[in-house]
C-alpha cells in the first residue's frame, strides 16, 4: 500500500521533470541565445518528423538502416553461433579461434571503417560487414561460454537415459546454453545498432538514418537532426524491449531456465 | 599480441597434465599453441597479398605493415597521434567518471534525486552515443572541444547505471549496524557505502570506458581533429595507404587489449578483491 503511494510519487515526479526539462529546453530555445538553426523549438522538431514520416523519407531511411543491420547480425548468427558451439565443443578449435578472437576483439568496428570502405566499396556492403563484424564477437563469446557452462550432470543423465549425440545436442546442449545466446544476441544487437549509424555516418551513402543525421549537419537541420535521433533512440528501444525480450519470453522464460526479473 | 593471447589463454586448463618436471617445455608448448593460429593466417595473408588477386595498394604484404609501422614510429607520426588518443580518452573519461559517479551515489542515495535523474538517463541512455555527434558538433563546433564532451557524455551513461544500483544494492543491515555503532554520515559514505558499492562501479567504469574507446576512434573520424588514431586510419584512406591504415588499426588493437587487461583487472584485484568483497577468478 505504501509501496503503491510511493510508486505513484515517483511516476509523478519523473513526469514533472521531463515536463520541466521540456519547458527549460523550449526557453532557452525561444529566447534567441543560440541562432534557432542550431536549437529548434520542440514544436519545430516534430514537425520536421511529421513531415518526413508523411512524405515518406523517414521510412526509407529507417528501413536502409534496418535492413544493413538485420542482414549484419544475420550473418552473425549464422557464423559466430555455430563457430561459439565448435568452440565450446572441441579443444583443437578452442586452441586455433581463441587467440585470434581475442586479438580481433579489441579492435573497436569503428576503426576498421575506413579499411572496409577501401575493400568493399561505398554502400551497402561496407556497412553490413561493419554491422557483422561488430555482432560477431559478442554473440561468439556468450555461445562459448554458454556450452561450456551446460550443467554436466544433465549431459550425463541424458546420456544415461540413452540419448544419442545428436539428441544430446538439441535437446540438451543447445537449450542449455540459450540464456547466454540471447545475452548475445541482445549484447550484440546493441553494437550492431551504434555501428550500423556509425558507419553510415563515416561511410557516407545515400540513405539511413545515421547518414540523414550526419547530412543534416552539413544544412544546419537541427531539427531534422533530432527527429531522427527520436527515430533511432525508438527503434532501438523496441528492439531491446519488445524483440529480445518476447524471444526470451518463448523460448528460456518457458522452458524455466530463467526466473521472471521484475518489469 | 601473442602475449595477450597467452594472458587469456591461461584461464582455460591446459590439456596436457601440469605439475610436470618440465615446466619451461609446457610453457613453450602454450606459447607455440598461441602463435600457431597467427602463423596460419599471417601465412595466408601473405599468400593472398603476393598472388595479387586484390591490387597491392587495397592489400599489402606484412613487410609494407611492419615496414609502415616502423617508418610512421621512427618519424614520431604514430607515437603523436597515439598520444593525442590517449589524451582524449583519459580526459573525456574522466570527465564520465566524475560526473557518472556523482550523479549515480546522489541517485542511490537521495529518491528526489532518483526521481529526477532517472527520467532523462532513461531517455538518454538508449540512443547510440555516436548519433549525437553530428549534434555535438553542430553545437559546440568541430575539434577537440567536442570530441572529448562527446566522448565523456556518452561513456558517462553506464557509469552512472552501474553506480546507481551498486549504491541501492549495499544491505540494509551493514548501513544499520554501522549507524548502530555511532558511525557518523561521513565514515558511513566512506567505510561502508563506498566499498559496498565499488564492485558496480567499477563494473560500471569498465563499461564506460570501453564505450568511450569505442566511440573515440570515430570521433576521431569525424570531429576534423587535427591528430589521432582514428583521423590517421581515416586521412590514410584518402591516399590509399592502405598499410599506413593496419599499423593504425595495430595500435588501436593493442591499447584496447591494454585497457581491458591490465588497467581494469589491476584495479579490481587492488581494491574488491582484496576487500573479499568478490573473489578472484
Amino acid at each position: 500500500m505504501k509501496d503503491q503511494k510511493q510508486n505513484n510519487r515517483s511516476m509523478l515526479r519523473g513526469a514533472v521533470t521531463l515536463v520541466a526539462a521540456a519547458v527549460i529546453y523550449e526557453a532557452v530555445a525561444r529566447s534567441g541565445l543560440f541562432a534557432a538553426a542550431l536549437l529548434p523549438t520542440i514544436p519545430t522538431i516534430l514537425s520536421a518528423l511529421v513531415v518526413m514520416v508523411r512524405d515518406g523519407t523517414m521510412e526509407w531511411h529507417a528501413a536502409y538502416t534496418l535492413y544493413r543491420v538485420l542482414f549484419g547480425f544475420f550473418l552473425a548468427v549464422v557464423f559466430a553461433l555455430p563457430l561459439g558451439v565448435l568452440m565450446a565443443r572441441f579443444k583443437r578449435a578452442e586452441d586455433f579461434f581463441l587467440p585470434l578472437v581475442s586479438a580481433l576483439m579489441p579492435i573497436p568496428s569503428f576503426a576498421l571503417v575506413p579499411l572496409f570502405m577501401l575493400w568493399f566499396g561505398i554502400g551497402n556492403l561496407t556497412t553490413i560487414m561493419i554491422v557483422f563484424y561488430a555482432a560477431s564477437f559478442p554473440m561468439l563469446f556468450n555461445t562459448w561460454s554458454g556450452v561450456r557452462s551446460v550443467n554436466p550432470l544433465w549431459l550425463r543423465a541424458a546420456g544415461s537415459m540413452g540419448a544419442d549425440e545428436r539428441r544430446l545436442f538439441w535437446k540438451v546442449i543447445i537449450p542449455g546454453a540459450f540464456p547466454f545466446i540471447i545475452t548475445g544476441m541482445r549484447q550484440a544487437f546493441l553494437r550492431c545498432w551504434i555501428a550500423v549509424v556509425g558507419a553510415e555516418m563515416i561511410a557516407a551513402s545515400d540513405w539511413g538514418l545515421g547518414w540523414v543525421i550526419y547530412d543534416a549537419k552539413e544544412f544546419l537541420n537541427a531539427d531534422v537532426m533530432l527527429a531522427s535521433l527520436i527515430v533511432i533512440g525508438g527503434i532501438g528501444f523496441v528492439f531491446e524491449r519488445v524483440v529480445f525480450g518476447s524471444l526470451e519470453r518463448a523460448t528460456v522464460l518457458r522452458w524455466g531456465m530463467v526466473r521472471m526479473a521484475k518489469g | 599480441m601473442q602475449d595477450a593471447a597467452t594472458i587469456v589463454m591461461q584461464d582455460v586448463p591446459p590439456g596436457a597434465p601440469t605439475g610436470a618436471p618440465d615446466a619451461g617445455r609446457e610453457r613453450w608448448r602454450t606459447v607455440w599453441r598461441n602463435a600457431f593460429p597467427f602463423l596460419v593466417v599471417g601465412a595466408l595473408w601473405e599468400i593472398v597479398a603476393w598472388t595479387g588477386i586484390f591490387p597491392r595498394q587495397l592489400f599489402p604484404t606484412l613487410e609494407d605493415i611492419v615496414r609502415s609501422f616502423a617508418a610512421l614510429t621512427v618519424a614520431g607520426i604514430l607515437p603523436h597521434h597515439t598520444v593525442e588518443t590517449l589524451l582524449r580518452l583519459v580526459t573525456g573519461f574522466t570527465l564520465a567518471a566524475s560526473f557518472g559517479v556523482t550523479i549515480g551515489m546522489l541517485m542511490g542515495r537521495s529518491r528526489r534525486a532518483e526521481d529526477i535523474f532517472l527520467p532523462l538517463v532513461s531517455i538518454l541512455a538508449p540512443i547510440p552515443g555516436i548519433a549525437y555527434t553530428p549534434l555535438f558538433l553542430l553545437w559546440f563546433g568541430p575539434g577537440n572541444f567536442s570530441a572529448v564532451l562527446l566522448v565523456g557524455f556518452v561513456s558517462m551513461f553506464p557509469v552512472i547505471y552501474n553506480t546507481w544500483t551498486g549504491v541501492k544494492a549495499v544491505k540494509e543491515i551493514w548501513l544499520r549496524s554501522a549507524q548502530a555503532m555511532g558511525a557518523s554520515n561521513r565514515r558511513l559514505f566512506r567505510h561502508v557505502i563506498l566499498p559496498g558499492a565499488l564492485p558496480y562501479i567499477l563494473t560500471g567504469l569498465r563499461l564506460g570506458l570501453g564505450q568511450a574507446w569505442r566511440i573515440l576512434v570515430a570521433v576521431e573520424m569525424l570531429a576534423a581533429v587535427p591528430w589521432g588514431l582514428g583521423w590517421l586510419i581515416f586521412g590514410a584512406r584518402e591516399f590509399l595507404n592502405t598499410d599506413a591504415m593496419m599499423a593504425g588499426v595495430i595500435v588501436i588493437a593493442v591499447i584496447g587489449l591494454a585497457l581491458e587487461k591490465f588497467v581494469f583487472q589491476r584495479i579490481e584485484t587492488y581494491t574488491v578483491v582484496r576487500w573479499g568483497m568478490i573473489t578472484a577468478s
